[in-house]
């Protein structure tokens, strides 16, 4: 979340899409609720199924499975539209001055005029060279100057009624024009098309949200695996950046891209970088084409003048003309973050040499994503697995293709809480225990209630968590599992002279407490000084905990497990001295506070920050991006929703955690100083996007994506449709992860067919009920929760039961090429027949929770869904497949 | 003492029902084994070891539907049938208001069953013999420590709320006032009925749509035998024989009647 769930209730107007936050993330409702009833806030939903948060909404919109990019497209193209005629009614001052919209790239052929590909595309490679959607002139751009003015000069003091004519006063090549370029085609005709959903709806809709646009509105875009389970599911969520964007709904109280995460603290594993594309942090994974670090110059300090550091260091892009504020580009402290971590896992050893000892990422050619493990395992290429608190036989897609695949490996332990999918999978039915090889081993781990350590919600909060009971016989809590495994396996290296490359497990610096203490590892995450050093004004000590990230060296005097987690665990201020006495730790002579750890229930704000509540990444800033919650001078938007004010006196600011610098004020009042010896730029009128090397919030994503720099309508892999119904050659993003399908055999089987719509004619979905969770390990083994959701269930809409002749309770055949299951049959208004395209198309909606495992038992969802995967991310297509349904 | 209530707003709901679960997690009621009926609403009825449940209710055509939230559970009326019928004083009004319940005193008749316009008390029990009566106690033992139910506490909308019964009914009044706009037959149940209920909905529709009854009241049968039969009737010991009679004959009909069809 770019905000945080509190702050739900700051919005006028909620538009929840791609999620069901009722029953996934009910607590998310207390803060709807209260929107709702005290501001009087609009609920919106748009889903395919009508679920428990549609129940509650204003305004329901059913949307063909896999069609947001059309449904937002069609709203930014309305918004675009009203915001020329009446730019009054917008924030103008926000779009041309925190959004590259008056941002001039290369020349661009879109993919309405291009068969459905944009610039850049490379047929023999099946990939785009992004550097094509780069903004002319590279680092130094130009701007449309006419954008640049108050309220758009009222659009030109109307020029022209004609929208060709008013488009055409624009630079070509400016954002805002090829954006209108690019979804002018989204009309209301062609979205009703192809989303399903009626052109008055999508009016009501459009109009209702877009008046979130106004400066004294704010409107939030909450969404989960819905948005993000398709091959495009990246560019379901640029579309929301780009319409929050033109709203100027970043950065303020009430707004914001809300990701309502799928399991608890996947916000902190993703952070930590459960993820094949990033190191801890969000920085880019060395890969094989990184030769060495960097450069380290005469003072000892790591550069970004070569190497890997070269490669994820971006260089600042300089404003144009007329832009009054200037890039502070955040990620040019990456060296020092890459340097402090190096210096975490490798204490004693030089960056130079420990660089090394981190794996490498082949730069192209292999998927590391779940999907490519899978494929890896299935293909005998990866023999020994270790599976924690996760359940590929159940949780991935493509169940029985994954569970034949889990034959192939020589060894799997499974850490879990109880027996799972995944560590029965030799005993399924089906197969003879016999047959398989694999040896299987189950580490009995201790539940969320059994251990101590902290979790991050969606909203960026890490909490202490106490442990309220021992766990139960031998189990453990996982960080006592994995220090266990790690010290055994450095005693098996360090014991074995002939052993092969052991330096990065014998150096491995791993001097915990026995057993090993999470209240350790928060202080080795946050950071330490190694060397006594000074950084601006503040002198260290050896040992001491770094204050902030703003304080970490790229010369190995400092450490840091994870720089956006510094500063959760330091040097105690003084209101923190006088009022969490029972919460101060003595670290190298210094009075330390473990942040996560509190529990301040007071809050000077006007909009719920509550900022002595545990701690929030990074640097305690309950809302990202808030330099563009205030104009050019400082005021806030609106007056009744100010997170920042600044004190002009003391040079500092009031509320929340500023974004970037905090001594700098706003933009209008500071200026950059040039130093007359070296020369070098201090930039002190921040832009608010800092994270982004031009400080703007993109409306064009420039070569941010793999598929392109603008949202495009595609279909999913299975589609019932034979070409794209937006009127081009390109059927599907033609760079999501097999697309073509193939790369998962086991002995010389498919595991992943693809089905047509002639065998499969309705729409598959899978989603989650409130009752259980996941795969249900956590649930189905709960007599209460099984009370209430008993059985595998699948949901069919009234129309299509009649059509084939089930009722309510039978056992019901679900099928698609890759398998099929059986469950019970709820037949519910809650779906409905939709017209899309000249057909008449439903939905199934099919439930996850169930498996062979567990006290409640029942077929898994999973088997129906394919083994493909968005372009950027790879996360699988669990949202849209085709399938068949007969009475079983 | 001041009287309590709980104010349940079904326009908050979203029925994820962790009251469901609350309210068996601290009265320890076991999970009861169900099966998918077509529905997600289980268990089917209230029964001994399930003493709250929520309901889902679908109206409207497809195109048009809305999906409503009810609640099944002790109202806890001010004129109980179930405190008039109980013989043995089991069933009682305690001060704060809600009808409480001595489960050491119920003999197991039965009879509150039978009476309560709302059907919601259940008696455990087997073919051979009924053992009690149960229903929702507010959790007495919570309320009478400072606490507040556990399916309040549960409530993550905001749905439920608990506090004097004024407040409630304040609150009540001026929540359909808000609403009444977006739902013109939004209606709060339990001001009056029955002398006012210690249980009141906010509604977004009338309350038969929650299958409620309009006008609850207490059956007649029962006003006769609180007032005139139940006076006379302990000094006859007769009587007692004739009462195991019912009690048996009722034991055999509650077992039979399948509850709760919709």
């Amino acid at each position: 979340m770019t905000n945080h769930w509190i702050d739900i209730k700051n919005a006028d107007c909620m538009m929840i899409i791609g999620s069901n936050a009722a029953e996934n993330h009910p607590i998310s409702f207390k803060w709807v609720t209260k929107a709702m009833q005290e501001r009087g806030a609009k609920l919106i939903v748009v889903d395919p199924h009508q679920n428990r948060t549609s129940a509650k909404a204003d305004i329901y919109a059913r949307l063909r499975s896999g069609t947001d990019i059309t449904f937002i497209g069609g709203m930014i193209n309305y918004v675009l539209e009203d915001m020329r005629k009446y730019p009054e009614n917008y924030n103008t001052e926000y779009v041309s001055q925190y959004t590259n919209a008056a941002y001039i790239v290369k020349a661009q052929v879109l993919p309405g005029d291009n068969n459905g590909l944009f610039s850049g595309w490379n047929a023999d490679t099946k990939k785009y060279d992004k550097t094509a959607w780069d903004y002319n002139g590279g680092t130094a751009p130009s701007a449309e100057s006419k954008l640049l003015t108050t309220n758009w000069g009222g659009w030109f003091s109307r020029a022209s009624d004609d929208p060709d004519t008013a488009w055409g006063e624009l630079n070509a090549n400016c954002v805002l024009r090829l954006l209108h370029e690019h979804y002018k085609r989204y009309d209301l005709v062609t979205v009703s098309n192809i989303t399903g959903v009626p052109q008055e709806k999508l009016i009501e809709v459009y109009q209702e949200y877009a008046k979130t646009g106004a400066k004294n509105k704010a409107g939030t875009i909450m969404y989960a695996m819905g948005a993000t389970q398709h091959t495009y599911g990246s560019q379901n969520i640029r579309g929301y950046s780009i319409l929050q964007s033109l709203l100027g709904n970043m950065g303020i109280a009430g707004g914001g891209i809300n990701a309502l995460r799928g399991t608890s603290n996947v916000q902190g594993s993703t952070d930590m970088a459960l993820l094949s594309n990033y190191i801890p942090g969000y920085i880019g994974v060395p890969n094989d084409s990184d030769t060495e670090l960097g450069t380290k110059n005469s003072s000892g300090v790591w550069t970004r003048d070569s190497g890997y550091l070269k490669r994820i260091t971006p260089v600042a892009i300089v404003k144009p003309s007329g832009i009054a504020g200037s890039s502070a580009n955040w990620k040019q402290h990456f060296p020092k973050y890459v340097v402090s971590m190096l210096k975490a896992w490798w204490r004693d050893v030089d960056p130079a040499v420990s660089f090394h000892y981190m794996p490498k990422i082949k730069a192209s050619g292999q998927n590391y994503t779940h999907i490519g493990l899978i494929e890896s395992i299935g293909s005998g290429t990866i023999k020994g697995l270790m599976v924690w608190g996760q359940n590929p036989a159940a949780g991935g897609p493509t169940s029985l293709g994954a569970r034949n695949a889990l034959g192939k490996l020589e060894w799997m332990v499974c850490a879990d809480i109880w027996k799972n999918e995944t560590a029965e999978f030799w005993m399924r039915p089906g197969v003879t225990p016999a047959d398989i090889n694999t040896e299987v081993i189950l580490l009995p781990a201790a539940a969320s209630y059994e251990k101590e350590g902290s979790i991050t919600n969606s909203g960026r909060m890490a909490q202490w968590r106490y442990a309220a009971s021992n766990p139960p016989g031998e189990a453990k809590p996982d960080l006592e599992i994995l220090d266990e495994v790690i010290k055994a396996v450095k005693a098996l290296y360090q014991a074995d002279s002939s052993s092969v490359f052991p330096d990065p497990i014998v150096n491995l610096t791993w001097e915990y407490s026995s057993p090993v203490t999470a209240d350790e590892v928060a202080q080795e995450i946050n950071g330490k000084a190694l060397a006594a050093f000074s950084s601006s004004g503040r002198a260290y000590a050896a040992g001491e905990l770094i204050d902030n990230f703003t304080h970490l060296q790229a010369d190995g005097k400092s450490s840091c497990g994870n720089w956006i987690f510094s500063n959760q665990y330091s040097k105690a201020s003084s209101a923190e001295l006088d009022n969490f006495t029972e919460l101060l730790t003595e670290v190298a002579g210094v009075m330390a506070i473990n942040r996560l750890r509190k529990r301040g229930t007071t809050d000077s704000s006007a909009v719920g920050l509550y900022s002595n509540w545990a701690w929030t990444w990074p640097l305690n800033r309950r809302i990202i991006y808030n330099r563009a919650s205030i104009d050019l001078n400082g005021n806030s938007w609106d007056p009744n929703r100010t997170i920042l004010t600044w004190d002009a006196a003391n040079k500092k600011w009031l509320g929340d955690v500023v974004d970037g610098y905090g001594s700098y004020g706003p933009i209008n009042l500071e200026t950059n100083t040039t130093d007359s010896t070296t020369g070098a730029t201090t930039i002190k009128k921040i832009l608010p996007f800092i994270m982004n090397s031009d400080g703007m919030s993109h409306l064009w994503g420039g070569s941010t994506m793999n598929d392109g720099p603008l949202p495009e309508h595609y279909e999913p892999w299975e589609t019932p449709f034979s070409a794209n119904p937006i009127g081009h050659g390109t059927l599907n993003d033609p760079t999501a992860y097999r697309i073509g399908g193939g790369g998962f055999t086991i002995n010389d089987v498919d595991q992943n067919p693809k089905g047509t719509v002639d065998q499969y004619p309705y729409v598959g979905t899978t989603y989650r009920c409130t009752e259980h969770w996941q795969t249900g390990i956590m649930t189905r083994n709960l007599p209460w929760l099984n009370e209430l959701q008993p059985n595998m269930y699948v949901e069919i809409g009234e129309d299509l039961a009649a059509e084939i002749g089930i009722q309510a309770g039978d056992r019901v055949e679900v099928s698609s090429a890759r398998g099929s299951l059986h469950a019970i049959a709820v037949v519910t208004k809650r779906f409905a027949a939709m017209q899309v395209n000249g057909r008449t198309l439903h939905h199934v909606g099919v439930l996850i929770h169930w498996g062979y495992s567990g006290l409640s038992t029942g077929d898994s969802g999973n088997i129906l869904t394919p083994s493909v995967g968005d372009a950027n991310t790879t996360i699988p297509e669990f949202k849209t497949f085709l399938c068949n349904v007969r009475k079983a | 003492m001041t009287e309590k209530a709980i104010l349940f707003d079904a326009t908050k709901c979203m029925g994820c029902r962790g009251c469901q679960v609350a309210c068996k997690e601290w009265n320890d009621l076991k999970g009861v084994k169900t099966a998918n009926r077509g529905t997600i609403e289980n268990p089917p009825d209230l029964s001994a070891d399930t003493w709250l449940k929520m309901k889902f209710i679908e109206t409207g055509d497809a195109q048009d539907m809305r999906w409503l939230f009810g609640r099944r559970s002790c109202m806890h009326c001010t004129e109980s049938a179930c405190v008039n019928v109980c013989p043995t004083k089991a069933l009682y009004h305690h001060e704060l208001g809600f009808v409480a319940y001595d489960q050491a005193k119920c003999s197991g008749c039965g009879y509150c069953v039978d009476a309560c316009p709302f059907d919601i008390p259940r008696t455990s029990g087997s073919l051979v013999g009924i053992k009690h009566a149960t229903k929702c106690i507010l959790c007495h033992d919570r309320i009478t420590s400072g606490n507040i139910p556990a399916c309040v506490k549960s409530c993550p909308s905001g749905a439920l709320k608990f506090g004097d019964r004024s407040e409630m009914l304040a609150e009540g009044k001026a929540r359909i006032n808000d609403i009444q706009s977006k739902y013109p037959y939004a209606t709060l149940y339990g001001e009056n009925e029955l002398g006012g209920l210690h249980v009141m909905y906010v509604l977004q529709d009338s309350p038969s749509v929650y299958h409620l009854p309009e006008n609850p009241k207490v059956p007649v049968s029962i006003t006769v035998w609180k007032d005139i039969v139940h006076p006379i009737g302990w000094t006859l010991a007769g009587l007692a024989v004739l009462g195991l009679g019912f009690n048996y004959v009722i034991a055999r009909r509650k077992i039979q009647v399948k509850k709760e069809g919709h």
